[in-house]
């Protein structure tokens, strides 16, 4: 990041093109990119904001901006847009208070909706990680069982990462933070330097809340397992190791997982008409 | 060449309609309509049905210009929907099979949706937004399932419509979302709603409730009006389905959307969906009343995917249930 970009970054209302031009101009596009972000590479459009990397401060950055959806109402979006860039501040800064893996929040610009996260090296996400696994272990198969070995030890790696999953998830529900996006798309798993294990960090909490409600977090968990289960076919009794995991990791494990049950009884038992 | 008839009757419409090798030979439809401020209940839908599933069987074989012999299979709605009118129509299509001596298929309703949203639109592998008065799912194809990505928690949209409807006693005909969706044009205040998306899912009981409790106050204050009241609950609700088609689309990183079900005909949810697919460089695929609303062709195209890859169901086993989910479909038409 160049020092103009830095001051346009810090001044965001004098820069912001919006907030400069006379009330006379026409509106922007929503296409139009803040102009500290100009020269920045877009790394992924997500469903609800634009993920770029940068250097902030000479550090790896990621900046996700929540740019408005054209689609919906201007006071729904504009509500949507800033309620969820503070909750996802908020709720990152109180997961790592209470030692849960989550990216540092380097800056934040309400005007923009952007938000500047340290961006996690040697990463990725726990989708691409359980596909690749998965890919691999069947070809395993189709070589005629010529590596049984392997595709036990990466059956048990998956195991261990379910079980990792598990405890991260019970640690954050403890804390009361209902992640409310659980999908494993918004798990990085983060290698370590000398490729010795991995850590687990959480992403993404942009409809997050707090929370003490069984309810809550049974529902929170309820989304995880469809979204699993979904993304990542033959996996139920994978994921059963992480439930096993979070019960055991938390203290108010049992009244969660029996909301969680009764949540999946009001799907199976809706009258499905039209 | 391939001709099945398909029966559907799952909630308050009945259709027959015939499929010729992804042709659409005929697909009449009859609905049975309650006055305003009433649903529509099992045992009086199953009546309606009985009183003219005869005349229009006789409409879609004339329409086709075609006689008994010359169908191959009789596909009818297993389910999921409702019991009395699910057996009616099964009861139908069950006789008629063995009167012709035809294979009988049973059919998932969801799937049938998915099929005939998929051979009108061309649509290749996209993801599916299924919305209707009793479903409400989001999904994608992948290795012989309809995976359900996302789904309601509570109640379906359309459900949240109607009852709505209801509260402020909208007419039902010709239907009562379609009434909605006329007032709402005439709406302009947006009324702030509950705002409710978890993940890939969605929850509408809490704008349901919040607007049955509010709707009649507001509304007799004169805070708003019935029509500003249709506008702001569409924007709330499409917005939420298009939030979560959108964040199901990034997940699987599909770039083709289709939009199938009876809400699916309404053209401002088809508009938000379009902006949204613009955004994203992505295709819309909708259809209009004759092939989103229940209909009967549907029935006969999955039952014709169906019949083409060898199955059948046996006279013992063509029972309907009134729970079927759209992922215990074993999908053995796709590659
Ligand atoms: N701090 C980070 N470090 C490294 N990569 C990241 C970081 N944050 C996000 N990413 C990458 O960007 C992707 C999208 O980020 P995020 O989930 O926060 O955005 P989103 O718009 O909410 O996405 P979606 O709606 O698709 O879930 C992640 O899946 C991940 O690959
Ligand atoms: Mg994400």
């Amino acid at each position: 990041m160049t020092p103009d970009h830095l001051v346009a970054l810090l001044c965001p209302p004098l820069h912001n093109p919006r907030r400069r031009r006379g009330g006379n101009m026409a509106p922007e596009k929503s296409a139009t990119v803040p102009q500290f972000l100009r020269g920045a590479e877009l790394v992924k459009q997500g469903a609800e904001a634009r993920v770029y990397r940068t250097q902030f401060l000479g550090r790896p950055t990621i900046v996700k901006e929540r740019f408005s959806k054209r689609y919906r109402h201007v006071a729904l979006d504009e509500k949507l847009t800033r309620r969820r860039t503070v909750q996802e501040v908020r709720s990152i800064l109180r997961c790592r208070r209470a030692g849960i893996p989550a990216p540092a929040v380097y800056f934040v610009d309400y005007t923009s909706h952007c938000i500047f996260l340290e961006e996690i090296l040697r990463s990725s996400t726990v989708r691409d990680h359980i596909a690749s696994t998965q890919q691999s272990a069947s070809c395993t198969v189709q070589e005629l069982d010529r590596d049984q070995d392997r595709e036990l030890v990466q059956e048990q790696e998956l195991e261990q990462l379910a079980q990792q999953v598990g405890q991260i998830l019970a640690k954050m529900h403890d804390e009361d933070v209902i992640h409310g996006d659980l999908t494993t798309s918004n798990m990085l798993l983060r290698r370590s330097p000398e490729d010795r294990g991995s850590d687990l960090v959480l992403i993404d909490f942009g409809l997050s809340y707090i929370s003490a409600l069984p309810e809550d977090k049974g529902v929170d968990l309820y989304v995880l397992e469809k979204a699993f289960l979904s993304t990542h076919p033959h996996t139920e009794a994978l994921f059963q190791k992480l439930l096993k995991s979070y019960s055991a990791s938390s203290k108010k494990s049992s009244a969660v997982l029996k909301k969680l049950d009764e949540v999946r009884l009001r799907g199976r038992k809706r009258s499905m008409v039209g | 060449m391939t001709v099945v008839i398909g029966f559907e009757g799952s909630a308050n419409k009945i259709g027959i309609g015939i499929i010729r090798d992804g042709e659409v030979l005929s697909n009449p439809r009859r609905t049975y309509i309650t006055p305003p401020g009433q649903g529509f209940m099992p045992s009086d839908t199953a009546r309606h049905h009985r009183a003219v599933i005869l005349t229009v069987l006789k409409e879609a074989l004339e329409q086709a210009g075609l006689k008994p012999a010359d169908v191959d299979c009789v596909a009818y709605t297993k389910g999921p929907g409702m019991g009395a009118p699910l057996v009616t129509v099964a009861l139908v299509a069950r006789t008629v099979a063995q009167l012709w001596g035809k294979p009988l298929l049973g059919v998932n309703h969801c799937i049938g949706h998915i099929e005939m949203g998929r051979l009108i639109t061309k649509a290749n592998n996209p993801t599916v937004l299924y919305v209707s008065g009793g479903n409400t799912q989001v999904i994608a194809y992948s290795e012989r399932r309809y995976r359900i990505f996302g789904e309601t928690i509570d109640i379906a949209v359309g459900n949240c419509l109607d009852r709505f409807a209801r509260v402020i006693k909208i007419s039902n005909d010709p239907s009562p979302g379609y009434n909605i969706e006329q007032m709402a044009k005439k709406g302009s205040q947006y009324m702030e709603l509950p705002y409710t998306v978890k993940g890939m899912d969605v929850s509408f009981s809490g704008i349901l409730s919040y607007i049955e409790e509010a709707a009649n106050k507001m509304l007799s204050s004169g805070q708003c009006t019935a029509e500003d009241l249709c506008f702001s609950l569409q924007e709330t609700v499409f917005a939420m389905l298009v939030e979560i088609t959108e964040r199901a689309m990034a997940h699987c990183g599909s770039q083709e959307v289709l939009i199938v079900g009876g809400v699916g005909c309404n053209v401002r949810l088809q508009e938000m969906m379009g902006v949204m697919c613009d955004e994203r460089g992505a295709k819309l695929f909708a259809t209009d009343e004759r092939f989103c609303i229940d209909n009967g062709a549907m029935i006969a195209q999955a039952g014709w995917e169906m019949f083409r890859s060898g199955q059948v169901t046996e006279l013992e086993d063509s029972w309907i249930t009134q729970r079927y989910r759209t992922d215990e479909v074993e999908v053995t038409w796709r590659d």
